[in-house]
């Protein structure tokens, strides 16, 4: 098949169905648990019923007899091997040494004890039943807060005050500016524990060779090069036998960002057995041993001038850890610091963060990882201010806001704002409302003794993680491109897309730099194997970073068609466009499909120039990027019986440029559906003796379709400087948007009973409690 | 004790021993051999394992497969005729209704269902017909754009 080689138009900001779609909807794409391979076995994990205990004894004698049953594993069998590995490092930190399986003691509901391993899934669910574990329960402490008081158990035995790190950073002089103040607001503001639920569970396939020494792990995951390194690291064998393949990942939200113990079990079992296993989590391990995010209780103080001019910030942050450090649990809560200024000029902050120890599932990066939790405190923060002064939100906020020609704009966190125009996207969304005309409504509403909310959001984030020295196992993205002798054109990318649809918009990307069609484009990834060395997909990084290496790389390879062009025209002077070299002086062309098979054939060589039409690129990005935006939320709450329905949800985003609207709108609807989830419903649940409470669908509510309000979303376009792209990224606006507008739209709506702030999730019980005793308590 | 169970999926016939225990969605994609009913909850919560069981959708992962024995079921797989995509399919693709693309086969067949009972939903109807297919990635804005489309097309 030849290359089609006329394109007309450009396809970078259209509209475009995506590419991978067709194996999605017809039910063929190969998620893990599609894959079948010969003389599979299926491993099930035994976990501890309790939040924290002794192990006494096990016992694996009638789970070994149990026909079909190959082999049962216990902490004595893994105690050699490396641990779950934490990649982030802070002075003093604490680290626990994380076995594969629970040695001694288990310190969470759902702590992997035994692993057990049978011909079907079913025997070896019937054989874990089987396993006798002898536990002497001990008390467990969970609310993180309770953990550093006085007197509280010990998580880990050798660390009896339960604090993993304290963390101190400060920017300005916040002390002369908290002396300056006309005004200070204080709140305490908790984003609650969530769990990120993807639809799909994670899941693991190992293979072993035993005549070639080599492994292959399928895992559902996000970070297939990094996950290679790491369980290389944890069995101690070299990373170039072991080939990590990820398949077709039906969510990640960050979850998949990480390595897991059941990733190097599976490993290890497949050497011991010879035989290929597999693991499957349910739902229930799902929500009781995959990360859990945010955890935060936050202690926030803003001092201001009485004219709205705000001078400092100061933040004591209470980080729910979990029993271990996951990948990178301990470095999420600093995320928080690095964005607390949010879009606003004061340049005095102060931060002290206390990571804490709990008997729960560790906490990591659940989508936006940190900011999130910063947005919803300052967000709420600046409201509280404007209540306390009787300023409007947006007065507020617009006086405060970094001017359009302060950038780059340094923080005093050291941050260095890219590009923004941070009223553009506010005064879009207020005109969307007519927020003269709402606020005349709600006057009019209030009289009548009807509960009507406006809240307000003006975000900021950090995206297209990011330069390296931010990232422990570097912040770069690989990509090659490679323009086969047919003139079809491969991308291997280092980003590891589960959904985000990076073989759409890259195709994009590729079709117009080289003048091919989308369909001749093909993009490779989460292939170790196949694919060179790659960061992967979080971050919102995907086509910010992973999309500028390959747009390089991309430069690179034209440069390389031109010469070949150039040869062939017997020209000194050729331009490549519409898939063609062309002479400029004698009109002449010559197509990319020539050019691709002249390249391979190699019968005759440009000067200096290989065969082949291939060009690698590792980008080290030198800054983030700073996406922004503002969110409006229209509620009336019910006061009969606390239920917050949301009338208008108009969000204004600034990803920088955008590849595929119909793309970006799918990211601001999804990240708005899991802000708005954590906004009203959903919260992790432990009971003082450890026991995860919200451990199904069935108690733990994420947003469903009836449940959701149109959002009516649009765009400002500011492109970021960092990248020849000039895209930002979009993967989290939406979540970190979310929470503080539906807050603040109900904080306003009950702010005649008095109310100044209120705690997600907005329950109606929650709501329902506060009308009836007419304010806060 | 295992028993014998025939049932015809997607216009193919099926005869297969089964352990009575073995749960439908687990027939489907570990005996059967199918991967597009996919296990999101095994608590009927989720509808990632919808299929049509005589022409309604059912979670598979609530009925035992002996209780399909001697039925006619429809997978996602069996959505497409001779080639062409079914409007439903279509509409998803046009209008970005999944992102990761776990729920979607699920979700294409409840939205199946949710056509043929009520071939002109309003939005709010299409929502409520959606409620026990769970997506965590679109905030189902897409979706509803997708089954209006669809129905608007005929399907």
């Amino acid at each position: 098949m030849a290359t089609t080689i006329t394109k007309p138009e450009t396809l970078v900001g259209k509209r475009i169905r995506r590419q991978e779609d067709p194996r999605l909807i017809t039910g063929t794409a190969t998620y893990l648990d599609d894959i079948k391979v010969p003389g599979m076995h299926h491993a099930c994990v035994v976990r501890s019923p309790h939040g924290a205990a002794r192990i006494k004894s096990i016992d694996t004698k009638a789970a070994l007899a149990r026909p079909g049953v190959a082999a049962v594993f216990t902490g004595a069998d893994v105690k050699h091997l490396g641990p779950v590995p934490c990649a982030a490092s802070l002075p003093g930190l604490r680290v626990p040494y994380h076995h594969l399986l629970a040695q001694d003691r288990v310190y969470y509901a759902g702590h992997p004890v035994a692993v057990v391993v049978a011909t079907d899934r079913y025997i070896a669910q019937d054989a874990a039943d089987l396993v006798e574990v002898d536990y002497e329960p001990l008390q467990a402490v969970t609310d993180p807060e309770k953990a550093i008081a006085p007197g509280a158990p010990a998580v880990h035995p050798e660390w009896a005050d339960n604090v993993a790190f304290t963390f101190h950073q400060e920017g300005g002089d916040n002390a002369q500016a908290f002396r300056d103040a006309e005004v200070v607001v204080k709140q305490r503001i908790t984003s609650q524990r969530l769990i990120p639920s993807a639809m799909e569970t994670r899941g693991v396939l190992a293979e072993w060779r035993a005549g070639e020494k080599s492994l292959t792990l399928h895992s559902s995951t996000q970070i297939p090069h990094l996950l290679r390194t790491l369980v290389a690291a944890i069995l101690g064998m070299p990373e170039n036998l072991l080939r990590v393949i990820t398949p077709e990942v039906g969510g990640g939200f960050g979850s998949k960002l990480n390595v897991y113990a059941e990733e190097a079990l599976m490993a290890f079992i497949a050497m011991k057995i010879n035989k290929p296993v597999k693991w499957v989590e349910s739902r229930r391990e799902n929500f009781q041993c995959t990360i859990h995010g945010r955890g935060h209780v936050d202690y926030f103080e803003l001092a201001a001038k009485r004219d709205g001019t705000m001078l400092g910030m100061k933040l004591k942050l209470i980080q729910d850890l979990g029993a271990y450090h996951q990948l990178l649990t301990p470095a999420i809560p600093t995320l928080s610091v690095l964005m607390m200024p949010g879009l606003y000029r004061f340049k005095n902050i102060s931060a002290d963060i206390i990571g804490v120890f709990t008997n729960a599932v560790p906490t990591d990066a659940y989508r936006g990882a940190g900011r999130p939790e910063a947005t919803h405190g300052i967000e709420r923060m600046v409201d509280i201010l404007a209540a306390e002064l009787r300023m409007d939100p947006v007065e507020l906020r617009l006086k405060n806001f970094v001017g359009n020609d302060e950038f780059p704009y340094a923080t005093p966190t050291g941050l260095a704002y890219d590009s923004g125009n941070y009223a553009k996207p506010l005064n879009e969304a207020l005109e969307k409302v007519d927020y003269a005309g709402l606020r005349r409504e709600q006057s009019a509403a209030r009289s009548a003794g009807k509960l009507m909310g406006i809240g307000i959001s003006t975000y900021g984030e950090i995206c297209a993680v990011g330069p390296s020295i931010a990232f422990p196992s570097g912040g770069w993205e690989s990509a090659t491109v490679k323009v086969e002798p047919t003139g079809k054109v491969t991308v291997l990318t280092g980003v590891s897309p589960h959904g985000q649809g990076e073989e759409t918009t890259f195709a994009q990307i590729v079709a117009d730099e080289l003048g091919v069609a989308m369909d001749d484009v093909l993009v490779v990834h989460g292939d170790t194997a196949m694919v060179q060395y790659g960061i992967g997909t979080f971050g919102s990084r995907g086509t910010a970073v992973g999309g500028t290496a390959m747009y390089y790389a991309l430069q690179t390879l034209k440069a390389k068609i031109r010469k070949f062009g150039a040869m062939l025209l017997e020209s000194q002077n050729v331009t490549l466009a519409g898939g063609r070299c062309t002479d400029e002086g004698s009109g002449k062309s010559v197509s990319f499909v020539e050019i691709a098979a002249a390249a391979y054939r190699a019968v005759k060589l440009p000067p200096d120039t290989e065969p082949g039409l291939v060009a690698t690129c590792f980008w080290e990005p030198p800054n983030f990027t700073f996406p922004f935006g503002a969110h409006i939320v229209v509620t009336d709450v019910d006061r009969d019986t606390g239920n917050i329905s949301i009338r208008r949800y108009v969000a204004v985003d600034d990803c920088g440029r955008i590849i595929n609207p119909l793309l970006v709108a799918g990211q601001v609807h999804g990240g708005v559906a899991q802000g708005l989830g954590q906004t009203l419903w959903e919260q992790a649940v432990y009971d003082d003796n450890g026991q995860l409470v919200t451990g199904e669908l069935t108690d733990y509510a994420i947003p469903k379709a009836h449940l959701m309000p149109w959002i009516e979303d649009s765009h400002t376009e500011t492109p970021s400087p960092v990248n020849p792209l000039g895209v930002k990224g979009v993967g989290e606006a939406g979540t970190i948007g979310c929470s503080p507008a539906v807050v603040n739209s109900v904080v306003d709506a009950l702010s005649p009973l008095g109310v100044r702030h209120i705690d997600m999730p907005l329950t109606p019980e929650k709501i329902w409690k506060l009308i009836q005793q007419g304010g806060p308590a | 004790m295992k028993r014998t169970i025939s049932l015809t999926i997607n216009g193919i016939p099926y005869s297969d021993e089964v352990e009575p225990r073995m749960l439908l969605i687990h027939y489907l994609r570990e005996v059967a051999g199918l991967t597009g009913p996919h296990i999101g909850c095994e608590t009927s919560i989720c509808g990632a394992c919808t299929v049509m069981l005589e022409g309604k959708a059912v979670k598979s992962c609530t009925m035992f497969a002996v209780q399909a024995d001697g039925r006619q079921l429809v997978t996602i797989e069996g959505l497409a005729q001779n080639g062409n995509l079914d409007p439903l399919q279509e509409a998803f693709w046009n209008e970005h209704g999944l992102q990761c693309g776990y729920c979607t086969p699920g979700m294409i067949m409840t939205a199946k269902q949710l056509l043929a009972d009520n071939p002109n939903p309003t939005d709010q109807e299409i929502r409520h017909g959606l409620e026990g297919n769970l997506c965590r990635c679109t905030g189902y804005q897409h979706i509803v754009n997708a089954v209006r489309a669809a129905a608007k097309a005929g399907a």
